[in-house]
């Protein structure tokens, strides 16, 4: 019953993970991500970390791509242009580049306590209390200097995006600065 | 009862596609996307550690990078609000005016 | 004031600094107090120390050490020394240094560079110094390579004219190659003794005479090597064959400088190495015959060529190259003291001369054509009458000085058997006399040839210059008899200057010339084998008779062909005619020079030429312009990483990950 439910979050997580990556219009990107991040959601829960699920779907998908599909509207950003062909040393490099991060990570991963044996999961391991007593006694700091770094975030956020004020699509950019130059490699 | 390294499998390659979409893509928001893909490959990776070694720390790591995740989020989308005022594109290959 | 000695070469360098301070427009009084008052006040302190040691009772060397110097293990001192040699050296070089500069008061008073000659002057003088007082060969070298600067910059005074510039180079470049020499022979002895000074090295070569004879470099001996280097050296800086040509050039300087720099001093500088360096001459009897050669041939090939020189300056420089011959014939043959005494005596004589024609071309405005002279006895009878004492000193007419020393010479060749350096030692005394007293006769005597408006300007020179000539003549008289040998003298043991430079030749110089025995047996075979061949007194006597007869023979002849103002007719020397071609081969000096620039500058030049082209400007400068166009290049390649595109140096960071991760996990 776990291995279905493994593969087939699994494979949907994959799966949306490519079309994320791969999609031209970044609408659909974004929709993607919300699939990808609802089926990791729920492989935490097979792996007995309920509450992290919880707060995946809450705060990832509710909050943060929310936020992503917000920018994506307000931008009115359409979809990529053909790129031609510049680029396909990039493209290689990627690629070749990715497959053997691939190999050498999940190697990290194997060769770091991957092939212990697990017992079943334990009420005490599930449990919200262990957790939270946790986080507000060894972890407090850390706490409170999140919520700090929330702050920040958002007045940073709040100054960087009213910088101007004018609102895009409609106002002219700064004539000092150049027009946009042509592609790289 | 699934091996948890199969998980950690799993975490390595969305992290490897996460960081092929983030080197190839040149739209700057598929790329931010492509970053969080790798991120919450990261998160995959710590849970299943957790259940491996049997301590919560794991999941506590993971709830203060949901944390800087969402901060973080918020600042770059910011940045690409201002980028594109001044530019009038998202597209980072537009974006080179550090050029020889 | 023996403790004093380090402020003799000191004075004339504070002299020189002190002008050159001062610079050219200083007042003239002033310059001139500087630059005479300097040398004269080492003057003063050098009689005062020769005075207290000559009279001393028990006469010892006097060392002076001012900075003793030491690399690791090796000591080399700035010190001086005054032993008998360099006593007799210091006496010359000052006393007739100074009277030079007092008369070069008189004779450059009309020229720009004034205050730029004396400090040169001064400046040689303390080079000068530097060198006979050194009591190490490092400090004789210092000296050494100083006077060779100094000969340069005052040879070439007149910059602003095409030849004296030429003359100059041309002295310094003969100069290093000896000098080049000379380097290579101290390298040897040092390598070999650990020391250079003078002590030290006689010392230990008198401890361990194999050390010497034992087998070195070029299959010679320790000493041969060392005495031929050395006296490579010598040959350049006095003037001796092959490397003499550049001492006629050097008459373009002003002539005060010729009389102390090319006759009196400096190019005695080689005779004095050689003197000093005795012992190691001694114990290479093959080089030093050959230093015994090639002095004669020099003194013997110079002589012929001044026969036939018309400038008045030539003849004296031919001259003094002959004479310097005469010195090193004597030191070749052990005469060491003989080679001194000559020294000495030339030095006044010719100074004199040199002084005497520079009155005589001041008087001329600046003409120095002999052909062009006649008869100015009249107009300057000072000059006239000094310069014939120099004549007959330097003829060696007996009672003058150079009577003396040319003899003891030619008895030191009688004496050890070589009948051959005899002879041509007589016939250079013989072509000495005649070209002497040519130049004599068609000065001064016979009936003006110059223009008349040269005529109008003659006069005799004022005090500052024909003082310095009288004094300079009493020497050319009196000097000589510092020397007077024992068969001069009727049996009598009255040779001052011998026994004096005693302890420092070691008893060679009258002994190996009159054939007695050595004393000492420690030093070389040549003496003591050759104390067998000795003549008898009569035959001695009959020697000297045939020099002097020779000697008033060259003079008659030339009395016959020059006097009273024969022999020169339409300008031109009535000896041309009658010796045609041989006059011809002598005026042109052999043409030495020439084959010298065909032979070695010519092909060093354009070796030169081709080292510029090639290896400079293809090989270095294309190594440069390689390595330049190759930065340029890899810059060039290197900028397309800069695409300023975020993208591509995200993925450089990537790149940069996975080689990490292959170190750290691999």
């Amino acid at each position: 019953m776990e291995m279905v439910i493994f593969f087939l979050f699994a494979a949907l997580a994959v799966g949306s993970a490519l079309v994320v990556v791969l999609h031209r219009n970044p609408v659909y990107s974004t929709l993607s991500l919300v699939l990808t991040l609802i089926s990791l959601a729920v492989l935490f829960v097979l792996l007995g970390a309920p509450f992290i699920a919880a707060l995946q779907v809450l705060i990832y998908t509710g909050a943060i791509v929310v936020l992503f599909l917000f920018v994506v509207m307000l931008l009115n950003i359409g979809r990529e242009e053909a790129s031609g062909e510049r680029g396909l040393l990039q493209k290689v490099a990627a690629g070749v580049g990715a497959l053997a991060l691939l190999a050498f990570v999940a190697l990290a991963y194997w060769g770091a306590y991957g092939t212990r044996e697990v017992g079943p999961l334990t009420e005490d391991f599930v449990s919200l209390e262990v957790l939270a007593t946790q986080l507000f006694s060894d972890y407090l700091l850390a706490f409170e200097l999140v919520g700090l770094l929330l702050l920040v975030a958002v007045i940073a956020a709040t100054v960087l995006a009213a910088r101007l004020g004018n609102t895009p699509g409609g106002g002219e950019s700064d004539p000092a600065l150049p027009e946009a130059g042509e592609e790289g490699i | 009862m699934v091996p948890v390294s199969w998980y950690l499998l799993l975490a390595a390659l969305l992290f490897a596609i996460g960081t092929a979409g983030a080197l190839t893509r040149r739209n700057g928001i598929t790329i931010f996307l492509s970053i969080e893909l790798m991120l919450n490959s990261v998160n995959l990776t710590l849970v299943a550690y957790s259940r491996l070694l049997d301590d919560h720390t794991g999941q506590l790591v993971v709830f203060f990078v949901l944390a800087v995740a969402a901060a973080e989020a918020a600042v770059g989308l910011a940045l690409f609000i201002a980028l594109y005022r001044h530019r009038r594109t998202i597209d980072l290959n537009r974006i080179n005016l550090m050029r020889w | 004031m023996t403790n004093l000695l380090w402020l003799i070469p000191l004075l004339p360098f504070a002299g020189a600094a002190l002008n050159a301070a001062l610079g050219p427009r200083a007042p003239k009084a002033l310059t001139t107090a500087v630059g005479v008052g300097a040398p004269g006040l080492s003057l003063v302190v050098a009689l005062g120390a020769l005075w207290q040691y000559v009279t001393a009772i028990h006469p010892g060397a006097v060392e002076q050490t001012i900075y003793a110097w030491t690399a690791g293990e090796t000591a080399i001192d700035v010190a001086f020394l005054l032993d008998p040699l360099s006593a007799v050296m210091l006496f010359v070089v000052t006393f007739v240094g100074f009277w030079i500069h007092l008369y070069s008061v008189g004779y450059m008073s009309h020229e720009e560079g004034y205050q730029r000659y004396f400090v040169y002057l001064n400046l040689f003088m303390g080079a000068m110094l530097l060198l006979v007082l050194g009591d190490n060969l490092l400090v004789m070298f210092v000296g050494w390579e100083g006077v060779g600067l100094c000969s340069y910059l005052l040879i070439g005074f007149y910059y602003d004219q095409k030849v004296p510039p030429e003359a100059g180079r041309k002295a310094f470049i003969v100069n290093r190659i000896g000098d080049f020499a000379f380097l290579v022979g101290m390298f040897a002895l040092f390598s070999e003794f650990g020391t250079l000074s003078y002590r030290e090295l006689f010392a230990q070569m008198a401890a361990n005479p194999a050390q010497l004879g034992a087998d070195y470099a070029l299959g010679l001996s320790l000493a041969s090597f060392v005495a031929l280097c050395f006296f490579v050296g010598a040959t350049g800086k006095s003037a001796q064959i092959p490397l003499y040509v550049w001492l006629p050039d050097a008459m373009a300087g002003p002539t005060p400088v010729s009389a102390l720099i090319h006759a009196a001093t400096m190019v005695t500088a080689g005779v004095y190495m050689v003197v000093r360096m005795n012992v190691v001459y001694e114990a290479a009897p093959g080089v030093a015959l050959l230093v015994a050669g090639v002095g004669a041939a020099t003194a013997l090939l110079a002589a012929t060529i001044g026969v036939a020189q018309n400038d008045i300056k030539k003849v004296l420089a031919y001259s003094t190259v002959s004479q310097l011959g005469y010195m090193f014939l004597a030191a070749g043959l052990g005469a060491y003291s003989a080679a001194v005494f000559h020294l000495g005596t030339h030095a006044f004589f010719k100074a004199l001369l040199f002084l005497g024609s520079g009155s005589v071309i001041h008087a001329m405005g600046g003409e120095q054509d002999m052909r062009k002279m006649g008869g100015l006895k009249k107009w300057m009878p000072v000059t006239a009458w000094t310069f014939v004492i120099g004549g007959l000193a330097i003829a060696g007419i007996p009672g003058f000085a150079g009577f003396f020393s040319k003899d003891e010479i030619l008895a030191a060749a009688a004496n050890e058997g070589h009948w051959i350096l005899w002879a041509v030692g007589l016939a250079t005394a013989g072509l000495t006399a005649f070209y002497m007293f040519r130049a004599i006769y068609m000065t001064f005597f016979g009936d003006f040839r110059g223009s008349e408006e040269q005529k109008h300007h003659l006069h005799e020179s004022p005090a500052v210059m024909t003082v310095p000539l009288m004094v300079l003549a009493a020497g050319a008289v009196f000097a000589g008899y510092a020397g007077v040998s024992k068969v001069l003298a009727f049996g009598r043991d009255v040779n001052w200057i011998h026994h004096f430079l005693e302890p420092v030749v070691g008893g060679h110089g009258e002994a190996a010339a009159h054939g007695e025995a050595v004393h000492g047996t420690e030093t070389a075979a040549h003496g003591a084998a050759e104390a067998v061949h000795h003549l008898s007194v009569g035959a001695e006597w009959a020697l000297i008779a045939v020099a002097v007869v020779t000697a008033i023979a060259g003079i008659l002849v030339a009395r016959a062909f020059y006097g009273s103002g024969r022999g020169v007719e339409d300008g031109e020397d009535v000896l041309a005619g009658k010796l045609g071609g041989v006059h011809n081969v002598l005026s042109h000096k052999y043409w030495v020079d020439e084959v010298y620039a065909a032979v070695v500058i010519r092909p060093l030049a354009a070796l030169s030429r081709g080292f510029f082209k090639w290896v400079d400007g293809f090989v270095i400068d294309g190594l440069l312009h390689t390595s330049a166009t190759i930065a340029e290049l890899t810059g060039d390649l290197g900028r397309f990483t800069t695409t300023g595109n975020a993208r591509n140096y995200v993925l450089y960071f990537f790149i940069g990950i996975v080689i990490l991760f292959f170190g750290v996990i691999l």
